[in-house]
């Protein structure tokens, strides 16, 4: 919880320096659009989150979103599906890449990053080659008037890409802080091997993450077609899954596993957002936007590692004081000689 | 013949509350063979570790040539020539046999550029293979080479750097009858170039092969020597016990029921042409002797699910138990408490609370939301019972000392429903207060009717606390040791392959 708590610091600190330099980051219009890009990047971090408290990452993320967004927009023109059918359709199509992914990491025990990568690159060329890499977006008719409204509306002022946020929050955060689940994803993080020990089935307990984490890229796929309202197959969810990974280890997780929390995660895209947010408002150039992410994120972990070892050293100084000297005699064997 | 290379003198090795070597001597001629016999634990590797500089003695002297030290660098010993041939060994697999002889000093090439000079590595490596007889070449890479060639690539680096001394330790625990042999006649041929070794092994056979003398350890002190006219079985295995072994032992409150364990013609992936059959009696303790090495680990990683079975099966209370998970063998009620239980029994990171329910989590949960209360309370009785020393159940594992560590590895188990139990070295690293409560739980759950299998290596724990013996040798059961017949003498006659003296009650 402190390390949420200091992230939350971080972020109003941030916000406030801003806002006191361009009261328009803090206008009603700026934070509205704020919220709308946390919600809509911080869905699918989600995912990526759990996926790295195993130990693991996912970088197909964004070329999910691209293959997963193309299908989708042509299910709805092209084909007439009736939208209800096309997002059910994304929402498999997402958990089935994550299916398969989890598969190739647990059972054929390949390596997350190989089996990401390979993804990565296999739904990019399959989106390009499905479209012949044209741009696909919804014509003149309203294909899925309801389903956009709902995608890009808002709830008194507030943008539903946000509220869904929240809601996949509180439900994953019940998940992986109170149930079974997440107490053994936080162990097969942490030690698979004892896990293993234990008797849980880590295969499925990381097979379930990945399978989690392509669920919510067919949400966000969804929610990101509705933002753009086209899907160009080359471009699209470019470099989308480092968000993710950034606002994962800037959220806490660490990419050893079994640490890191959903809120630290939310809160770990938020303060992105707003770092991006805060290059336009504050007229840094805008080619600057990558570095100042990666400036504070290096800052930020190197903080949190220095903080660690502080901690740890004082830890072994505690328990060096603790440990009495050894002496021969103890009580309780049953035949010491004296006393 | 005479000329003394090394000797020491009145080594003592002391750590906190362990006596590790106590005033220990020992003498290497030139071109001699010394063997180096005794128990697990007797103090070999701590010695060999002084010798080559690894570990500092705390007392005594060693003498290289005419040099006296208080003790040896790595750096030292390595120029003083001497040269270890390791029981794990040390390679690199994904480099060619050439760059592993020379790791650390490979030979250069191009001025500053400092490139690495393969061809001349190679071409001096070369000599060295062909003087040992080897079957492969420089440049073959170390990971298509069999365990006696790797040993070869040992012993041609211990020649490279012109070795005067070479320590093997088992060398022969993963050989073949023929590649011991070939082994044995490479000895010879160093022995005959004035190269001295130091040949520890349990094989009494290799060492009676070819030692010309033998200096016994036990329990960190020398306690004998015998010459090379003196060598024999009996007289190596006398010198080799001889402890007073104190009366720990425990009865069971009740007579051992029917139930139990049955292991039958068990086929383990370790040793896949050995048949293990086992029975554990409820209610008894069966102490599961042999070296180290010799199955006693891969049979209860077998039968906790974690190893593939390949043949044979497990039965508990004559019905039999399918298992091939640590999941089915959970449910059936067979728990391990594993050797290393920071790598396997716990995960140190977790809160004592949470590994104590890590097992059996689901009983804590009600809609598979954790009920952090009923954790609570059950992580707390367990801490209470178990009398852990600990401020809460919620810090974290990693920062008990080794007995409570171990406790909270017992806890988790006794949560729930033990009705087998594998307790694989259960007091290693464990303070003598802490062990004496280990065995007094183990005693408490063999009463309560749990039928418990303690691997062990240490003779004391092994004689004190079981009700019966079984010994392992390279992979099968040599022999099963009622109370009656228990003595150092006898498990050790079982864990190096003999049989008993007296053929009563020794299985097959």
């Amino acid at each position: 919880m402190k390390k949420e708590l200091w992230l939350f610091l971080l972020l109003a600190v941030i916000s406030v320096i801003t806002g006191m330099i361009n009261p328009a980051f803090l206008s009603l219009v700026n934070l509205l659009n704020l919220a709308n890009l946390i919600g809509l990047f911080g869905v699918f971090a989600l995912g990526e989150g759990l996926v790295i408290i195993t130990g693991g990452i996912d970088l197909s993320l964004g070329s999910m979103f691209a293959l997963l967004g193309v299908v989708f927009v042509d299910l709805l023109t092209t084909y007439q599906v009736p939208w209800p059918l096309a997002l059910l359709a994304v929402l498999l199509g997402g958990l089935v890449l994550g299916a398969i992914q989890g598969v190739l990491i647990t059972r054929l025990k390949m390596q997350p990053f190989i089996v990401t990568l390979c993804g990565l690159l296999i739904y990019r060329g399959a989106a390009r080659y499905y479209t012949t890499d044209s741009t696909r977006g919804f014509g003149y008719g309203d294909e899925a008037a309801t389903l956009s409204n709902i995608a890009s509306g808002n709830l008194g002022g507030i943008p539903n890409t946000f509220i869904l946020l929240i809601i996949l929050a509180l439900i994953l955060g019940v998940l992986l802080h109170r149930s079974v689940y997440g107490r053994w994803l936080y162990a097969v993080g942490k030690n698979e091997e004892a896990a293993r020990f234990s008797g849980i089935n880590t295969d499925f307990v990381i097979a379930t993450a990945y399978i989690i984490s392509g669920g919510l890229a067919g949400i966000s796929t969804v929610m990101f077609v509705f933002y753009t309202n086209s899907v160009s197959p080359s471009s699209f969810g470019n470099f989308y899954e480092l968000y993710a990974i950034a606002a994962a280890v800037l959220g806490g997780c660490s990419l050893r596993g079994g640490e890191g929390s959903i809120l630290g995660i939310v809160l770990g895209t938020a303060l992105l957002q707003v770092l991006q947010n805060l290059v336009n408002i504050l007229g840094i150039p805008n080619s600057l936007n990558f570095a100042v992410m990666g400036s504070v994120i290096l800052v930020g972990v190197l903080a949190d590692r220095q903080l660690q070892s502080r901690r740890q050293r004082k830890m072994a100084l505690a328990s060096l004081a603790r440990t009495p000297p050894k002496t021969t005699v103890l009580q309780g064997e049953p035949s010491a000689p004296r006393g | 013949m005479a000329e003394m290379l090394l000797e020491l003198a009145g080594i003592g090795k002391t750590y906190p509350g362990v006596r590790a070597l106590d005033d220990v001597s020992l003498s290497v001629r030139r071109g001699e063979v010394l063997g180096l016999i005794g128990e697990n634990g007797a103090g070999k590797s701590t010695l060999m570790r002084v010798l080559g500089g690894v570990i500092a003695p705390t007392q005594g002297v060693i003498r290289v040539g005419d040099v006296e030290y208080g003790q040896l660098t790595v750096r030292e010993a390595t120029r003083a020539g001497i040269a270890f041939v390791h029981q794990e060994l040390n390679l690199f697999e994904n480099l060619d046999v050439a760059a592993n002889v020379f790791i650390g000093r490979e030979k250069l090439m191009g001025g500053r550029l400092k490139l690495v000079n393969n061809a001349q590595m190679r071409a001096s490596v070369a000599p060295l293979l062909a003087r040992l007889g080897a079957d492969f070449s420089p440049d073959t890479l170390v990971d298509n080479l069999s365990i006696a060639q790797r040993q070869m690539v040992e012993i041609a680096k211990a020649l490279s750097i012109d070795a005067r001394v070479i320590i093997m330790d088992e060398p022969t625990s993963s050989l073949t009858i023929s590649e011991t042999e070939r082994l044995l006649e490479v000895i010879a041929d160093l022995k005959a170039h004035g190269i001295s070794v130091i040949y520890i092994s349990h094989r009494l056979g290799e060492i009676m092969t070819c030692a010309d003398r033998v200096v016994v350890l036990r329990d960190g002190r020398t306690v004998g020597e015998l010459a090379r006219n003196e060598l024999s079985h009996a007289a190596m295995i006398r010198l080799m016990i001889g402890r007073d072994l104190k009366a720990l032992y425990t009865p069971p409150k009740r007579a051992s029921e029917a139930g139990g364990c049955d292991i039958a013609n068990l086929v383990t992936t370790a040793f896949p042409d050995r048949q293990i059959s086992l029975s554990v009696r409820r209610g008894e303790i069966l102490g599961l002797a042999g070296l180290v090495g010799a199955g006693r680990t891969s049979l209860a990683r077998a039968a906790f699910g974690i190893d593939t079975i390949l043949g044979g099966e497990i039965r508990i209370d004559n019905a039999r138990v399918n298992v091939a998970s640590p999941r089915d063998a959970i449910r059936h009620g067979i728990y391990l408490v594993p050797e290393d239980r920071k790598k396997s029994g716990l995960v140190l990171e977790l809160p004592i609370r949470e590994n104590m329910t890590l097992a059996n989590l689901s009983n804590y949960a009600r809609m598979w939301l954790i009920d952090g209360a009923a954790e609570r309370k059950v992580a707390k009785e367990q801490a209470k019972s178990l009398s852990i020393k600990a401020p809460s159940v919620d810090i974290e594992a990693v920062t008990l000392s080794g007995g409570n560590q171990q406790k909270v590895v017992l806890g988790k188990w006794l949560s729930m429903k033990p009705r087998v139990m594998f307790f694989d070295e259960p007091t290693r690293g464990i303070d003598v207060g802490a062990k004496s409560e280990i065995y007094a739980l183990m005693r408490d759950l063999a009463d309560r009717g749990v039928a418990i299998v303690m691997i062990s290596s240490d003779m004391e724990e092994v004689i004190g606390v079981s009700d019966r013996v079984a010994v392992m040798h390279e992979g099968g059961i040599s022999g099963v040791l009622e109370r009656d017949q228990f003595s150092e003498y006898n498990v050790l006659r079982l864990a190096i392959g003999q049989t008993l003296e007296t053929t009563e009650g020794a299985a097959t």
